[in-house]
């Protein structure tokens, strides 16, 4: 069996929109040893002259999709990487990849709720494979997902979000929008912050495991809030994303 | 050129040197930018005015300190240098305004023993030059960057600026200059980095 | 491998997990869950939770509590530098 540190050749399946910037890959690797959710692969690219650069991308996949994961980017204009994914990657590619790497932001069902998920922007992607494996199980984890985008058109994963939310089961998704919002939304209208954590948390209490990924600024306010509400400092989780998001 | 896994069609941001003049005026192995990117090993500083002092001291007959008014008594003027960064990038015709690190040594006496400089910074950052790199206009403290205030994470409100070394050198929100008696590699040159860092002799590694 | 680039897509301060893949090749197991003691100010968190700044000549991790440097990381064309001086301790699990 391959070494999770070991580079392995993935070939790019499906690919598809997410919303007009943001896209899901489906990397297929036969011999993959499965993931956690939360977990992320490094992907590297190298040009012929030997110039190589890495990036980590989060798994946006459940673990019980085997053979395969998914990783959901967004295109950022100069983004080195993420353009080259948009604008040239097409099916049948073949990419390095390694991984599944790390074990700080990582839930499974075993660990127990309740669960509350922040995310900003495209930081909602290894929370959505947290989400994925919850719904494949089964669980009936109390948890609540308060997801800040943009605008509605940058919801990332909304159809999907809003079939789960209504599957009842205990998962309810609760956006915020800064920028812009349609008309008739009753919904939060700004970022993220201490008075909304606070009603988002309540009905989930004290005892909830939270994981916090987005822009810098989103997971520190956040987390300190959390700690401050009284959540201990090693249930909040944090994963720093680049500069997307809201 | 590698036996590595090549991925199709990825060639990187790398952009062409361009036309002849300028080609020749880009250092081995860098490529040209029109940004000023970012760099930092820590968060941003932010010395208020009337708090920040530069000072000299070690092998002098008197340290000596300057207030961010005295600095701004002292003779002034404009460099345009291109800058390399060790992390490839080359900007051509960068502008800054700054005094002379000439112009502050005036105010002190060396002892004869001094032959090395540490520049200090807010946020623990050093670096290390011999005295002769940082003498006859080849440094300065700049406090303007292309005709506005330094920005803070530029390295404002003021840097040391030596064109003639890779940009780590030019150390970011610089507050004074210890001179020794021996060579003291600083925060990079002590972990991998060349000591001396001319980019024209592409000395980025110790080794190189 | 520590990226070079002036890369907008890179942010300037990240955490822990930013360096997760090359933690793991250097130590041989994931690090971003082990816990590690400041060697400053002897707070102890998780790498995973240690802000990372990434952008530059090399990788340094700093601890959230006091900003001082735990962990300095560089990669030159030929060899991994590390200095390890900020940190007073990692505890690592035996299950």
């Amino acid at each position: 069996m391959v070494s999770p540190i070991a580079w392995r050749i993935a070939t790019v399946g499906a690919i598809r929109d997410e919303t007009a910037s943001v896209r899901t890959y489906t990397l297929q690797l036969p011999d993959w040893p499965g993931h956690e959710p939360g977990q992320h692969v490094d992907l590297r690219l190298t040009a012929e002259d030997g110039y190589s650069v890495e990036r980590s991308y989060s798994i946006a996949s459940e673990p019980e999709r085997t053979g395969e994961v998914d990783i959901t980017v967004e295109r950022i204009p100069d983004g080195e990487v993420s353009a080259f994914l948009h604008d040239v990657v097409v099916a049948g590619d073949r990419l390095e990849v390694r991984g599944p790497i790390g074990g700080y932001f990582v839930w499974d069902v075993p660990l127990g709720g309740p669960l509350f998920l922040v995310a900003g922007g495209s930081g909602v992607v290894p929370l959505m494979a947290i989400v994925r494996h919850r719904q494949r199980t089964g669980s009936t984890v109390p948890t609540r997902l308060l997801f800040s985008s943009r605008n509605a058109e940058d919801i990332i994963y909304r159809d999907e979000l809003d079939g789960l939310a209504l599957a009842g089961d205990g998962f309810e998704v609760i956006h915020t929008l800064t920028r812009s919002r349609p008309a008739g939304w009753t919904g939060y209208d700004r970022r993220i912050d201490d008075r909304m954590l606070a009603e988002v948390l309540e009905p989930l209490g004290a005892g909830a495991r939270c994981y916090i990924c987005g822009p810098t600024a989103l997971v520190e306010v956040a987390a300190n809030a959390l700690v401050r509400l009284g959540l201990p400092a090693d249930r909040v989780r944090t994963e720093r994303f680049g500069p997307t998001g809201t | 050129m590698t036996d590595r896994f090549v991925t199709r069609g990825f060639v990187g941001r790398r952009n062409p040197t361009g036309p002849g003049d300028i080609a020749e005026r880009v250092p081995p192995g860098q490529y040209l930018t029109n940004d000023f990117p970012v760099l930092s090993a820590g968060p941003t500083p932010r010395t208020p005015l009337d708090r920040w002092s530069f000072t000299i001291r070690g092998l002098v007959r008197e340290p000596v300190t300057w207030t961010w008014d005295q600095l701004m008594t002292l003779p002034d003027r404009e460099w345009t240098v291109d800058i390399s960064c060790v992390t490839k990038w080359t900007h051509l015709d960068m502008r800054w305004r700054g005094v002379s690190l000439d112009t502050l040594l005036e105010h002190v006496e060396l002892e004869p023993s001094a032959a090395f400089v540490i520049a200090f910074c807010d946020g623990g950052y050093t670096t290390n030059l011999p005295l002769g790199d940082v003498l006859n206009g080849q440094a300065f403290v700049a406090w303007e960057y292309d005709g506005k205030p330094l920005a803070p994470e530029h390295g404002g409100p003021a840097r040391l600026v030596v064109p003639a070394r890779y940009f780590w050198k030019s150390a970011k929100w610089v507050r004074g200059l210890s001179l020794l008696d021996r060579d003291q590699p600083g925060f990079w040159e002590s972990l991998g980095y060349h000591n001396r860092g001319d980019q024209w002799l592409e000395e980025r590694y110790s080794g190189d | 491998m520590i990226d070079h680039s002036d890369d907008p897509a890179v942010d300037r301060e990240l955490d822990g997990n930013a360096l997760a893949g090359m933690l793991e090749a250097m130590f041989g197991s994931d690090m971003t869950a082990v816990p590690g003691r400041c060697a400053h100010c002897a707070t102890i968190n998780m790498v995973g939770a240690m802000r990372v700044y990434m952008r530059g000549p090399g990788a340094i991790l700093r601890c959230p509590a006091c900003d001082e440097v735990v962990l300095r990381v560089v990669e030159t064309d030929d060899a991994t530098y590390v200095d390890a001086r900020g940190i007073a301790y990692l505890r690592f699990e035996r299950r």
